[in-house]
């Protein structure tokens, strides 16, 4: 048979049909990303590549302050989400003991109904007659009139729901890999429990930290579904400039050159974010 | 001697404030936990609850009456029940698709050794990493440019693309304790390579490509973005409610949402008993 002739082959076999169907449908159309966003005319007479600058000069002046305020609501959920989930991580992680996998069900439980479902179930918990918004008016937290939907919070807020899980999920992983022995001996070694905390478990927990917060924050930052069922104009968010441009107004170069920006910005922000990461960690081990 | 006894009842200070310390962050925390469970929870309760409300308006926003009407007739909205049936096909056949695509793709990952292994590891890793909006806008372009018909086939590409990467994921990390040994003994006696395959390899990866299956169907029932962008004029149950959004939000969108997290809640049990059944044989 050939392939008992030429074993090497095999792993490229296995690999041939996936990856060509990605390079297909993955790579090759961020290549059309980038050739739209140079074309100019319109619908109607038809698009044609003249390497139109205009286009990005247009994104960052026009829509600079839709791209402020993804990034803005994107590193405010990621915040509040870590907030949250690092405490529920770690008692799960070390307090769960058999119940730790139907917990974790139930942090997970969320993704399985649908996105926009359960974003319009915050429409109802945060409605104006509903009960959070009775709640805090008694409480005299917001005035007579005050109400959540519609604002910068509940945008915010249902953000932050929404991809809480892909939070959660790192955290636990990488704290429960902790081997507990690495605590004690910390406070056997006379370190308080909130120093041992803070030298042991938070440091080895980084890696999870990490992941969490790149999984939260790259979603969040091209969300629009919450900013338009939870906001008002004034919470638009790049993502919704980019789909009316592709569905609506359907200036489709204009579109592309807004994705583009998008894409590239998360790329800088990531490639940071993971030299200062980095850079913590070589200077704590040499510490 | 003195110093000893001054010593002793500060150090025993020190024991029970860091005790009561303790306590009180332990129960903290539990409280803490507890309560961000029921965030978590909270808006899947008003989902279901929901389900069974008789709305007073066309939004289903405020609780008027308790009703089983929309779980009699959980169709009984026009356009539902095509957008249902158009979601499932397209997440049937995309899992499927991806799930044989990408579980070659973990196959050759986990067994072989081969040169071009970081790059495929990068472009598998790529699609996860970027968000939906930005490979929605580049498929749209890429059809856009040559001028190819939006809707099903658009729809089921789409699905199949952000689905593989999931796939090989799931099932790499099932093959990883993955003993090759068992097969080379099967070759010894003189199984073919494909009756070592049906009898020894596919059941040890069986539980994996079934994970990595639900998984992607579970995340083609879900997808809006993506599906938004390139769906032309077809419109799957997302779609849906997204259009309905603007003009009605029916009771119904309630009880198609409660059964499909009741049916996605009974397989991940299913698959929890199923691997508890198995570790406990082995």
């Amino acid at each position: 048979m050939f392939l008992h002739r030429h074993p090497r082959l095999i792993p490229y076999l296995l690999l041939l049909p996936g990856i060509l169907f990605l390079v297909v449908f993955f790579l090759v159309p961020m290549y059309y990303l980038g050739f739209t966003s140079l074309q100019s005319g319109d619908l109607f007479a038809g698009y044609q590549f003249t390497w139109a600058w205009d286009n990005y000069r247009d994104a960052f002046t026009l829509y600079q302050s839709h791209f402020v305020r993804s990034l803005k609501y994107a590193g405010l959920a990621t915040l509040i989400a870590f907030l949250i989930s690092y405490p529920l991580a770690y008692w799960i992680a070390f307090r769960g003991g058999r119940w730790k996998n139907l917990l974790l069900l139930l942090v997970i439980a969320p993704f399985f109904v649908t996105y926009l479902i359960r974003t319009l179930a915050w429409k109802t918990i945060l409605a104006d007659q509903g009960i959070v918004v009775d709640a805090l008016r008694t409480l005299h937290l917001v005035g007579e009139d005050g109400r959540l939907l519609a604002t910068t919070t509940a945008v915010v807020a249902g953000i932050t729901y929404n991809y809480l899980p892909f939070m959660a999920l790192p955290l636990y992983v990488s704290l429960e890999q902790i081997d507990t022995r690495l605590i004690e001996a910390a406070e056997d070694l006379y370190a308080s429990s909130v120093r041992a905390f803070l030298r042991v478990t938070l440091p080895l927990s980084l890696p999870g930290i990490f992941a969490g917060t790149l999984l939260t924050f790259i979603p969040a930052i091209g969300d629009f579904i919450n900013a338009e069922l939870l906001g008002t104009p004034r919470q638009l968010m790049i993502g919704n400039v980019i789909q009316s441009q592709f569905k609506e107004v359907a200036d489709y170069p204009q579109a592309a050159a807004l994705s583009f920006v998008l894409m590239a910005g998360i790329l800088v922000l990531v490639l940071l974010y993971a030299r200062a990461v980095g850079s913590e960690r070589a200077t704590r081990s040499a510490a | 001697m003195s110093v000893a006894a001054e010593r002793l009842p500060a150090g025993r200070r020190v024991g029970t404030s860091a005790r009561a310390w303790a306590a009180i962050r332990r129960h903290t925390l539990t409280v803490f936990a507890l309560l961000a469970l029921v965030y978590l929870l909270l808006p899947i309760a008003i989902v279901i609850a929901f389900s069974f409300n008789d709305p007073p308006g066309r939004f289903n926003f405020t609780w008027n009456e308790f009703t089983l009407d929309n779980w009699t007739r959980p169709f009984g909205f026009p356009g539902l029940r095509d957008s249902v049936v158009l979601s499932l096909e397209i997440a049937a056949l995309s899992s499927i698709l991806a799930t044989a695509l990408g579980t070659l793709i973990a196959l050759a990952l986990v067994r072989y050794d081969f040169r071009g292994r970081a790059s495929t590891n990068l472009l598998i890793f790529l699609p996860m990493a970027t968000p939906e909006i930005v490979m929605g806008s580049s498929l749209l372009t890429l059809f856009l440019n040559y001028s190819f018909p939006l809707g099903f086939t658009t729809i089921l590409l789409a699905h199949v693309m952000f689905n593989i990467s999931f796939v090989v994921v799931t099932v790499r990390a099932r093959l990883a304790g993955y003993d090759r040994h068992l097969e080379e003994a099967a070759m010894d006696l003189f199984a073919t390579p494909w009756s070592t395959f049906r009898r020894v390899t596919f059941p040890l990866i069986a539980p994996g490509v079934m994970a990595g299956g639900l998984l992607a169907f579970a995340l083609s029932v879900d997808d809006f973005v993506i599906t938004y962008l390139v769906s032309g004029s077809e419109q799957t149950f997302p779609l849906f409610v997204w259009g309905a959004a603007r003009v009605a939000v029916p009771p119904q969108i309630n009880v198609i949402g409660t059964a499909i997290f009741l049916v996605a809640l009974l397989l991940m049990l299913a698959n929890i008993l199923w691997q508890w059944r198995r570790s406990g044989r082995s």
